[in-house]
């Protein structure tokens, strides 16, 4: 196995704060890794710095030993690395399959972008089968409900084809059965694809995780299996003494 | 050597004026998002009011001042209570709504002081100048400077120092949050527009002492205003402030050095070059939030 | 879809029509509000489905405008001569700007180039930095007030205040002549169809659901692999060159190109008809823009006071009460009708 993703000696300030400080992080290529920590732990910011939106004032990513920090975010997409938002967004005034078919075009070259869609590719197809989306192709996405956007969310993800996926919170605010679904849809993604998650719910971890990574306060606190990490004192002491009783066990 | 000096107040001045009227902003578009385009019309409401009350007393002039502030922060107050307060979180619409206003306004005063300019005379004790080191100071636009001066005092004192002014910018950091500490976020946003448009009356006082007043006042400072705040970067004071003389010495000294007309493009461009190195003057990206 | 082709057809029957029925002069109004509607068509683009609230429109207007008249004035100056105004201000040799606008190429290119250039220079630098929304809509206006005071200020360039009127000939064409007349309506009644044409093709493409896109999350579309600042570049690059060729248009139709026809106003008063015909419905903005500029000659005629009045109240309602236009309105009555209709099935709902 080779490194896909390395994260070497970050820092990210915001306003005079370090939200991410001295980090290292490695994702192997084929790997579904989980990232979990308390709020302010610095998940979001360090997909955030990934993807470019946020930009680092120390430190590297290398994507397939290319550096991603100082790239544009369209670029950093361009190279393979996809991801999803805590809030699902989609864009509603788009019916499903356009959103999805959205997703696909953006390898055209800008005279195909300027025809007319034609019939729906296999890529958007097999997404919409994926995310279950299949009945409600044509309905603009604003009438989809919560769980529903975040299919359609990662059916964009799946059809952008990346070599590396980053979900945000794919599970926040999903019912039981949205969240079951959900994992089905994420195991099947993973077979395939290089996959990392940040993910606070703890049934949901034990269920699908593989590799934990726990963050606390800008670095990394604890890498191992879900085992080893719920087992670790400090891992508890960080969850215990932040949320009072939300230990992890 | 001589002309750059003596260019000197007239740039000031108008760094002055153009400060006065942002002050203002910064209330309205700065800490509410509120694109005023009838901001001018108050502005042009204060100098009518100075127009109106010229000769009553023999110190109608500072009078006037503060009259001026309540004449345009009425206006803005009522304009915010029964349209604007609809609007909020579709700047775009509230920005041709309030032209919509604006025209409305210019043809009432069209309507009710007539068309061509009208003089307000300056008070005795605003004519002439001083030389200071060669350089001619013309009282007026001195007293203009002073005022300004007074007003950022003002705001800033307003902003930082008094409980009214930290509820405001609690509810311009966080509406909800504001709103569930028990502030009436509905009466600060009034507030905010009263103070915002009360300014731009006093800038129109200001305004009567280096040129005539008209229905079209407003619409000619309007624009150059705009532009302070968004260079000077959404919100802030500082910027305000250096933005402002920033772009009145850049005025005044390449209507100096060109002519008139070639001024305001380079401006224009050297605006659109600032934004090129500094855009977080104009845009903050802040929280995860997308879209 | 077949209401909408129906009234399609009977506008272009209308319009077809208009040169057999209306006076020269009355021919000429409609001429000019076309001219307006070819710029409608651009602002509904760019504002309507791109989100970007262009309050400078005027000066690719003007640009179009003053290229044509430039061509048109060294057309009827003769080879050796200097047109009219130069003349009168006091201008001995032909500025060296003027010179290549005597062939006809070079100024018909330039209709389309210029106003087609400046806007692609300012969306790239200004999107490319993210400015947007309110921030683009200020700049464009800023653009505005320093282009017509430039044009004020160049008087020996750009004929100064009074700009450049009393044009005779149209590319062969007599504009005294009603004959005349009726051809230049005809061109312009062509482009604002073709314009229409290339805008309609451009929403209904992947780009222009891509457009819509970036109008409602520019953010989220850099996540999707695109750089929204090229999308919205092209979009504002088009738009500007349909209010150059109407420009150019409105220099034959009506005889005159000045810096008060460009300005602030002027440039804000193009979207009145956008607004209230509906910004997100291109038929809606064509039909705004024409009915709102035939109700200011309405106006204008009988007292011109009111206008500015009427205009603005009619801005406010638009906004207060119908933001999305008639075109919205006509749209929300037609669901109501169809969902009446209607006694199908429920939408499909999807539980997992």
């Amino acid at each position: 196995m080779t490194a896909l993703l390395e994260v070497r000696g970050l820092r990210v300030v915001f306003d005079g704060f370090a939200a991410i400080d001295g980090l290292d992080f490695t994702v192997e290529e084929g790997e579904l890794r989980f990232l979990i920590g308390p709020n302010g732990a610095g998940k979001t910011t360090l997909i955030d710095v990934v993807t470019g939106l946020t930009k680092p004032v120390a430190g590297s990513v290398r994507f397939g030993g290319q550096e991603l920090v100082g790239k544009r975010e369209h670029r950093i997409v361009r190279l393979g690395v996809g991801r999803t938002f805590q809030t699902a967004t989609v864009f509603e005034e788009l019916t499903v399959v356009e959103n999805l078919d959205l997703a696909d075009s953006f390898r055209l070259p800008l005279r195909s972008l300027l025809r007319r869609r034609r019939g729906v590719s296999d890529a958007v197809a097999s997404a919409l089968e994926a995310a279950d989306l299949t009945a409600l192709a044509d309905k603009p996405a604003g009438v989809l409900s919560h769980g529903q956007r975040q299919w359609l969310e990662i059916g964009m993800l799946l059809v952008q084809r990346p070599k590396l996926l980053l979900l945000d919170e794919p599970v926040a605010g999903m019912s039981r059965a949205e969240r079951e679904r959900t994992g089905e849809l994420l195991h099947r993604i993973a077979s395939t694809h290089t996959v990392v998650v940040v993910e606070h719910d703890m049934e949901f971890l034990r269920k699908y995780a593989r590799k934990v990574t726990v963050l606390h306060q800008g670095h990394v606190l604890r890498e191992g299996s879900v085992a080893e990490v719920q087992e670790d004192p400090r891992v508890r002491e960080v969850y215990l003494g932040r949320a009072k009783g939300k230990a992890v066990t | 050597m001589g002309a750059l000096v003596n260019q000197l107040p007239i740039g000031l001045s108008i760094a002055a004026v153009l400060l006065l009227i942002a002050l203002g902003l910064t209330f309205t578009f700065g800490q509410m998002g509120v694109i005023n385009m009838a901001h001018g019309e108050f502005i042009m409401a204060g100098a009518y009011t100075a127009y109106l009350l010229q000769g009553l007393t023999s110190q109608s002039f500072l009078i006037a001042l503060p009259v001026a502030f309540a004449v345009a922060g009425l206006m803005g107050l009522l304009l915010e209570w029964s349209l604007i307060r609809r609007f909020y979180g579709r700047p775009l619409d509230t920005l041709l709504l309030t032209w919509g206003v604006s025209l409305v306004l210019q043809q009432l005063a069209r309507d009710v002081f007539g068309a061509p300019n009208v003089q307000v005379t300056a008070p005795g004790w605003l004519v002439g100048g001083v030389d200071l080191l060669g350089v001619r100071l013309p009282y007026n636009r001195m007293f203009i400077v002073v005022l300004a001066v007074v007003c950022v005092v003002g705001v800033w004192l307003y902003l930082t120092r008094l409980p009214a002014g930290r509820r405001m910018r609690a509810v311009v950091q966080d509406r909800e949050l504001a709103a569930y500490s028990g502030i009436a976020t509905g009466r600060v946003d009034r507030f905010t527009f009263l103070l915002g448009s009360g300014l731009a009356g006093v800038a129109g006082v200001a305004l009567t002492l280096v040129g005539p007043v008209g229905p079209g006042l407003g619409t000619f400072y309007i624009v150059d205003a705009f532009l302070v705040v968004v260079a000077g970067g959404l919100g802030q004071l500082r910027g305000a402030v250096l933005a402002a003389v920033a772009l009145g010495f850049l005025n005044s000294y390449l209507e100096f050095w060109t002519d008139a007309s070639l001024a305001k493009v380079l401006v224009f461009v050297a605006i659109i070059a600032f934004l090129q190195v500094r855009p977080q003057g104009m845009f903050v990206l802040k929280g995860r939030a997308l879209v | 879809m077949t209401l909408g082709r129906i009234s399609l057809v009977v506008c272009v029957v209308l319009l077809a029509l208009a040169p057999l029925t209306l006076s020269p002069f009355r021919l000429g109004l409609l001429a000019k509000y076309l001219c307006f509607a070819i710029v409608a068509v651009g602002i509904a683009l760019a504002w309507g489905q791109g989100g970007m609230l262009t309050l400078g429109q005027g000066v690719f207007f003007g640009l179009g405008g003053y290229a044509m008249a430039m061509y048109l004035k060294l057309k009827e100056a003769g080879s050796a001569g200097l047109p009219d105004f130069m003349v009168w201000s006091g201008v001995e040799e032909l500025p060296a700007l003027w010179k290549p606008f005597g062939n006809p190429v070079f100024a018909l290119a330039a209709v389309v180039l210029i106003p087609g250039v400046v806007a692609f220079l300012l969306g790239l630098l200004v999107f490319r930095q993210r400015v947007r929304g309110a921030y683009f809509a200020i700049l464009s206006q800023a653009l505005a007030a320093a282009f017509v005071i430039l044009l004020i200020g160049q008087q020996g360039l750009t004929g100064g205040t009074n700009g450049m009127t009393n044009f005779s000939q149209f590319f062969g064409l007599d504009l005294t002549d009603p004959n005349g007349q009726r051809a230049v309506y005809a061109i312009t009644a062509l482009v604002l169809g073709a314009t229409f044409l290339v805008a309609k093709l451009l929403v209904r493409s992947r780009f222009g659901r891509l457009l819509v896109a970036v109008r409602d999350g520019e953010d989220r579309v850099r996540f999707l692999g695109y750089d929204p600042a090229v999308v919205k570049t092209i979009t504002f690059t088009i738009s500007a060159v349909m209010a150059g060729l109407a420009g150019a248009l409105f220099v034959p139709v009506v005889g005159i190109i000045s810096p008060a026809l460009l300005g602030i106003v002027p440039s804000l008063e193009l979207l009145v008809g956008v607004a209230v015909g509906g910004r997100f419905v291109l038929a809606g903005a064509i039909a705004g823009a024409i009915a709102v500029n035939y109700a200011k000659t309405l106006f204008s005629e009988d007292f011109a006071e009111g206008w500015l009045y009427l205009q603005g109240g009619l801005f406010v309602l638009v906004l207060v009460f119908a933001p999305k236009g008639l075109a919205g309105v006509v749209e929300s009555a037609r669901d109501r009708l169809a969902s009446r209709r209607q006694t199908g099935p429920a939408p499909v709902e999807v539980t997992a």
